[in-house]
């Protein structure tokens, strides 16, 4: 397999010519958080306003008719993307966030119910989170967390021991956003399925960084977001199981959801149309297909082969300042993620000189604040590459750490 | 930007003058910036005049602030209840000297908040008390 070319694909992505103080170019290592728009995506977003913008879905007119096609292209394009069974299987969302949610209002809270049990991981995103917690307050569902070890890892033996309680969902993250951790996810399923769970995989970092087959995996709902994976902000998707998705109960009510509508009831539309009340984030969806496009002429293997030697080189350069410790698995493990704490100075800080060298970094928790707790600190400062960043760039973010380390020395 | 980590800063952060606390105190209040869990507490001791003649402030956060809170329990030794209640945002950018997004505002800015509501008598420390 040939390596990416990253000069080139650096050109494709304009915001990467600019500069961020006079005379310093941008080193952007945030994409964690989110992801840089190629040319391809800002042109299709552009493209769609300019000459195709209607609403879809209803209209008989030339410009509805395109936008339909537009919009209904790019969701079948992003079941190929994950080897979807069909098309219909993909719920356009706002992002990540609310795909988990529709699970959680719609499935779990008809199939849930007080004493059930959950079991998630001590690594997730508040994302993953928050929903079951507000289940659990609602409906009095149990909560079980699997442990992250010392390494970084999941305590698959824990998880063994979980499943004895006969667990109803078992809903994880991919990938830690934190840690870089590629959890077992096959295993992690096929335990599940074992004991009659259901399981729910947060792809928010795996899918824009390795290839996931829905089917291989063989996973009941997948969540993940356009905007880490090349394309907009304000859209996502929810992958699920056609018969799940069939049975659950319509998660917001409204226009385009419905088949017919009477004053005193109404029939539930079809899929995906059941859960996409209201007119969707049009330009942001058709940007999403041309997001995925963008990735498959690059390939999703050529992706993560990058990103592993982006994280080894790191790992290696990071490692060998005094003071800074990385948290996580060791790149064998790893997505393209380093959080990592410098002596005692704080991240905010950390981020902030990194700034002014141009270097895009985050700090905080993450969004992963029991994950902080649990390795017995507040906030990390992280790192984070994809397929458009360049060794180059990690040496000057090593540059950049020892100057962090200088002013506070 | 560039002098955003001025030698007064890095200096008030590492070399805090008026970090501890007090015991007794007649007002104590402490909160957190939610966003970066940077943590103050500050405690006042008040004169018979509603002066403040002794003033402390503990916590941990980033250098922005802790400086931030350092620099403001200076100042405000020797000032009456009432001209405490009208500091605002532009009286911490004059002390530190430096002009700041709004990411890092809320970091320079708790400090005042936790001062402001413990001057109240507050519950929660908002931030309209700071505008």
């Amino acid at each position: 397999m040939a390596a990416l070319d990253v000069k080139k694909i650096r050109a494709d992505f304009p915001i990467l010519e600019r500069e961020v103080h006079p005379g310093v170019p941008l080193v952007y290592l945030d994409s964690t958080a989110t992801s840089q728009k190629p040319l391809s995506v800002i042109n299709a977003l552009d493209s769609f306003n300019r000459k195709h913008n209607a609403n879809i879905h209803r209209g008989i007119h030339v410009l509805a008719e395109e936008a339909t096609t537009m919009y209904e292209d790019s969701r079948a394009k992003i079941a190929r993307f994950i080897n979807a069974p069909s098309a219909r299987q993909i719920i356009f969302t706002r992002n990540t966030s609310e795909s988990i949610n529709l699970v959680a209002y719609s499935w779990a809270r008809a199939n849930l119910k007080s004493g059930d049990l959950v079991i998630l991981t001590e690594m997730e995103h508040h994302s993953n989170l928050i929903p079951w917690h507000m289940l659990a307050s609602e409906r009095g569902i149990r909560l079980e967390f699997i442990p992250v070890s010392a390494t970084g890892s999941l305590d698959m033996q824990t998880y063994g021991k979980l499943l004895e309680q006969e667990p109803c969902l078992v809903a994880f993250s991919h990938m830690s956003n934190v840690l870089g951790t590629i959890n077992p996810a096959m295993e992690i399923i096929q335990k599940a399925h074992a004991v009659g769970a259901i399981t729910l995989l947060d792809g928010a970092q795996s899918v824009p960084h390795l290839p996931v087959d829905v089917q291989a995996l063989d996973v009941d709902f997948l969540a993940f977001s356009a905007h880490k994976m090349l394309g907009p902000t304000g859209i996502g998707a929810l992958y699920g199981k056609l018969g799940l998705l069939e049975n659950m109960p319509p998660f917001l009510g409204g226009g385009d959801m419905i088949k017919t509508v009477h004053l005193r009831s109404f029939v539930p539309n079809s899929l995906p149309h059941k859960f996409e009340a209201g007119t969707p984030a049009i330009s942001e969806a058709i940007g999403f297909g041309s997001a995925v496009d963008y990735l498959e002429g690059i390939g999703m293997q050529q992706v993560e082969a990058h990103e592993h030697e982006m994280i080894q080189y790191a790992l290696e350069r990071l490692e060998e300042i005094p003071g800074v410790r990385v948290y996580g698995p060791q790149a064998e493990q790893k997505g393209a993620v380093a959080a990592f704490t410098l002596d005692d100075i704080h991240p905010h800080d950390v981020a902030q000189i990194l700034d002014r060298y141009g270097l895009a970094v985050r700090a905080g928790h993450h969004c992963a604040q029991p994950l902080h707790e649990k390795l017995g600190i507040q906030a990390t400062t992280r790192a984070s590459f994809y397929l458009y960043n360049s060794f180059d760039e990690i040496d000057k973010l090593v540059e950049g750490i020892y100057k962090v380390k200088k002013m506070f020395a | 930007m560039e002098d955003l980590y001025r030698e007064v800063i890095i200096d008030h952060y590492k070399n805090p003058q008026y970090r501890g606390k007090l015991e007794p105190h007649d007002i104590s209040f402490e909160d957190d910036n939610p966003l970066c869990g940077d943590h103050i507490r500050i405690d006042l001791r008040i004169d018979e005049d509603g002066r403040v003649n002794e003033a402390r402030f503990d916590g941990h956060g980033c250098a922005i602030s802790q400086a931030s809170a350092d620099l403001l329990t200076e100042s405000i030794i020797g000032k009456p209840l009432e001209e405490i209640k009208s500091l605002n945002k532009q009286d911490i950018l004059d002390l530190l000297g430096i002009d700041l997004g709004p990411v890092r505002l809320k970091c320079a800015l708790l400090s005042l908040k936790v001062l402001k509501a413990g001057v109240y008598g507050l519950g929660e420390a908002s931030d309209d008390l700071v505008e």
